[in-house]
C-alpha cells in the first residue's frame, strides 16, 4: 500500500488551515484551546509522516515531546479559562475586555 | 495492485476524508459540547492515520494522552463554564467570511507548492519498535526530556495555583 | 495431550482448508480474519449473559438464597429472558436530553470494550491480533471509557446522572495512573508490550506473581481494575440506593443493555488481562493451555463477585485518598523495586526487594492510618453533679 506523499501532505496542510480557521473564529476561549489542539495534531501528523520516510527515531521521539507540551497547554489554559470564569462569570472573548481603555 | 492494496488505500483515504470532516464540524457546531464530542472523534482518527503510518507506539500513547485524559480535561472545563440554557448565542464571531477567503487563498498557495515541489523522500514506511525509542529518549535526546519534565513540573504547579479557589 | 490444547488452531485451519477448496485465493485471508472477529464476536456478548447470570448467582449464594433458578433449569435460560425483556422495552429519552450526546454514549462505550479482546491470547497460538503494542492498548481503550461516561451524564440533563457522572471521571482517572504504573515492571522484566511475548516470558511456573514486586503489582493492578470497571466497592457511580443509578439513570431498554454488556464485558477482559500480565496467561503445567487461562481468569472474576457480595461501599473521599495517598506511590515503589530485582540476579535481589516493599507499605500505611478523634468533653452536659 503506497500513498504518495502529496496527498498525505495536503492532508495535513488542510486539517491545519481548519484549525487556524476555529482558532480565529471562535468567540469562547474553550472553543479556541480545541481548535489549538487540532493544529498541534496536524503538526505531529506532519512529522509522523517524514519520520516514516526520513528518520524513525528523530520524528517518533518529537511527536511525544509535542503531545507532552500540549498537554501541559492545554491544563494551564483551562486553569486560565477556570479562574477567567470565575472572575468575570463569563467565557467569551469579546465580553473580557477590562484592559480597555 | 491486487485487491488488498486497493481496499487498504480506499480505507486510508476515507480515513482521512473523516478526520477532515470531524474537524470542521469540531470547529463549526454551535453547541460547545458537541464540538468536544467531535473533537474526541477527530483525535481517535489522528491516532487511526498513525497506526496506518505504522507508529504504533505514537497510536496507542495518543490514545492513551489525548483521549483518555486531554479531552477529560476539556470536557470538565466545558461543564464548569458553560450556563445551561443558552443555546443563543452565537459561537463565532463577526469575523467569519474575511478568515474563509484568507485562508482559502493560503490554503490554495499552499497545495499548489506541494503539488510543484520534487518530494525525493519517498514514502516507504519503517517500522519503529517501542524499545528504540525508549532508547532514543535516554540516549540522544535526554535533554529535551529532562526539560520537558521540568516545564510538566511547572505547569502542574502553575495550574493548580491559577484555579486554585481563594480561600 | 497436544491435539487437545490446540484444538481450536486446528479446528480454524480445518475451517480453512475445507473452505479454500471452493474460494479463490485472495479471500483466505478476508475468511481467517472474518473467523477470528466471528469467534471474539459470539464470544463476548455470550460470556457477558452468562456472567450476569453468575453473578446473580453467586451474589444471591453469599446473601444465603438462590439466585434466579426459574427460568430454565438451574436458570440457565435467564439471560435470554433478560436480553428478551431489554430488547422489547420503550425507549425513553428525556424532553430536555441532549439528543446526540445521549444516544452516542452508550454506543461508543461498547467499543473499547469489544475491541480488548483482540489482544487477549486465549491460548498457545490463540490471539486474534498479535500487536505489538497489545498492552498500551489495552491500557489506552480502558482510558477512552472515561469521556462516554461524562458524556452519557451531561447528556441526561438530569443533577443525579451529573453527580455520578462526575464521581465517575474523578474516580477513573484517579485510578488510571496507578494502573499504568504498576503494569511497567512487568514491561521491565518482559521487554515487550506484546501480551503473547509476555506470556513467553513466564515460562513453565515462574509466573511473575512468584516475585516481590509480582505481588505488588498484581495487587495494584486488580485493584485499580476493579475500580476502572466501576464495581464494588468502588461503583459510586452507579451505586443503587445512593443517587438513583448514577450515569446510567435516564437511560432504558437497548441503551441500558449496551451500558450493562459494556461492564460486564469490561470485566471479563480486566480480569483476563490481569491473568495474562501477571498470572502467567496460558502458561500451566498439564492441562491444555486454554482451560489454564479460563481456569485464571475465572477465579479472579470469582474474586471480583465475592467483593461485591461482601464489602460495603467506599466514600468518595475514602476512594481518593486510597488512589493518590497509597497506591500511587506503592507503584512507584513498586517500580524501583522492579529495577533492582533486574538489576542484582542473585539470590540477593528478591531479598532485598522484598526488605524494600515491606518497609514501603509500613511507611504508607503509618502514613494513612485512620484518624480517631478524641472523646469530646462537654461542659454543662453531666447530669451527676
Amino acid at each position: 500500500m503506497t500513498i504518495p506523499l502529496n496527498h498525505l501532505l495536503i492532508f495535513t496542510s488542510l486539517l491545519f488551515l481548519i484549525g487556524l480557521y476555529g482558532a480565529l473564529t471562535r468567540r469562547n476561549l474553550v472553543g479556541i484551546l480545541m481548535s489549538i489542539e487540532i493544529m498541534l495534531n496536524a503538526v505531529n501528523v506532519n512529522f509522523v509522516l517524514f519520520a516514516a520516510s526520513l528518520s524513525p527515531k528523530a520524528g517518533q521521539v518529537f511527536v511525544l515531546f509535542i503531545i507532552v507540551m500540549a498537554a501541559a497547554t492545554a491544563s494551564v489554559g483551562l486553569a486560565i479559562v477556570l479562574a477567567i470564569y470565575r472572575n468575570q462569570k463569563t467565557i467569551y472573548t469579546d465580553q473580557i475586555n477590562l484592559l480597555k481603555w | 495492485m491486487n485487491l488488498f492494496d486497493s481496499l487498504a488505500s480506499a480505507s486510508f483515504y476515507a480515513v482521512l476524508v473523516g478526520v477532515l470532516a470531524t474537524a470542521t464540524l469540531t470547529v463549526m457546531v454551535r453547541n460547545l459540547f458537541h464540538a468536544a464530542i467531535f473533537l474526541a472523534f477527530t483525535l481517535i482518527g489522528v491516532a487511526i492515520v498513525y497506526l496506518f503510518l505504522r507508529a504504533e507506539f505514537l497510536a496507542g500513547i495518543q490514545i492513551l494522552l489525548y483521549v483518555g485524559a486531554i479531552m477529560t480535561l476539556v470536557i470538565f472545563a466545558i461543564m464548569l463554564t458553560s450556563k445551561i440554557g443558552d443555546p443563543q448565542m452565537p459561537q463565532s464571531n463577526r469575523q467569519g467570511i474575511p478568515v474563509l477567503m484568507a485562508l482559502a487563498a493560503a490554503g490554495v498557495f499552499l497545495v499548489s507548492m506541494i503539488l510543484k515541489m520534487p518530494w525525493n523522500a519517498a514514502l516507504v514506511i519503517q517500522k519503529t519498535d517501542a524499545v528504540e525509542l525508549g532508547k532514543a529518549l535516554m540516549g540522544e535526546f535526554v535533554l529535551p526530556f529532562e526539560i520537558v519534565s521540568l516545564v510538566l513540573l511547572a505547569a502542574m504547579i502553575g495550574a493548580i495555583v491559577i484555579a486554585r479557589s481563594d480561600q | 495431550m497436544e491435539n487437545a490444547d490446540q484444538i481450536f488452531v486446528i479446528l480454524k485451519r480445518s475451517l480453512m482448508t475445507w473452505a479454500g477448496v471452493f474460494l479463490p485465493d485472495w479471500s483466505l485471508v478476508f475468511l481467517s480474519i472474518l473467523i477470528s472477529i466471528g469467534a471474539i464476536a459470539v464470544f463476548g456478548p455470550v460470556t457477558m449473559m452468562y456472567l450476569t447470570l453468575l453473578e446473580r448467582k453467586l451474589v444471591g449464594r453469599i446473601q444465603n438464597r438462590y439466585g434466579p433458578n426459574r427460568v430454565g433449569f438451574w436458570g440457565l435460560l435467564q439471560p435470554i429472558a433478560d436480553g428478551i425483556k431489554m430488547l422489547t422495552k420503550e425507549d425513553i429519552i428525556p424532553e430536555k436530553a441532549d439528543r446526540f450526546a445521549h444516544f452516542l454514549a452508550p454506543v461508543v462505550i461498547v467499543i473499547p470494550a469489544l475491541l480488548i479482546f483482540s489482544v487477549i491470547p486465549f491460548g498457545r497460538g490463540m490471539v486474534a491480533v498479535d500487536l505489538s503494542i497489545g498492552l498500551l492498548f489495552f491500557l489506552a481503550l480502558s482510558s477512552t471509557t472515561t469521556i462516554w461516561i461524562f458524556v452519557a451524564a451531561w447528556g441526561s440533563r438530569n443533577k443525579f446522572s451529573l453527580l455520578g457522572g462526575m464521581r465517575a471521571v474523578a474516580q477513573m482517572i484517579s485510578y488510571e495512573i496507578p494502573m499504568v504504573l504498576s503494569v511497567v515492571p512487568v514491561l521491565i522484566v518482559a521487554g515487550s508490550f506484546s501480551t503473547v511475548a509476555i506470556v513467553e516470558a513466564q515460562s513453565g511456573l515462574n509466573w511473575f506473581v512468584f516475585t516481590p514486586w509480582g505481588i505488588a503489582g498484581f495487587l495494584i493492578f486488580f485493584l485499580t481494575g476493579v475500580a476502572e470497571v466501576n464495581r464494588t466497592p468502588f461503583d459510586l457511580p452507579e451505586g443503587e440506593s445512593e443517587i438513583v443509578a448514577g450515569f446510567h439513570t435516564e437511560y432504558s431498554g437497548m441503551k441500558f443493555a449496551l451500558f450493562y454488556m459494556a461492564e460486564f464485558m469490561n470485566t471479563f477482559s480486566i480480569s483476563a488481562i490481569v491473568a495474562t500480565v501477571y498470572l502467567g496467561g496460558w502458561q500451566g503445567p498439564w492441562l491444555p493451555s486454554w482451560v489454564w487461562f479460563f481456569a485464571k481468569t475465572y477465579a479472579l472474576i470469582f474474586v471480583m463477585m465475592w467483593f461485591r457480595g461482601t464489602l460495603p461501599r467506599l466514600r468518595v473521599d475514602q476512594l481518593m485518598g486510597f488512589a493518590w495517598k497509597f497506591l500511587l506511590p506503592l507503584a512507584l515503589v513498586n517500580l524501583l523495586i522492579a529495577g533492582i530485582w533486574t538489576e542484582f540476579k542473585t539470590p540477593a535481589n528478591n531479598i532485598v526487594s522484598s526488605l524494600i516493599l515491606f518497609a514501603a507499605l509500613v511507611i504508607l500505611y503509618w502514613a494513612n492510618r485512620p484518624e480517631i478523634p478524641k472523646k469530646r468533653v462537654y461542659r454543662y452536659a453531666y447530669a451527676d453533679e
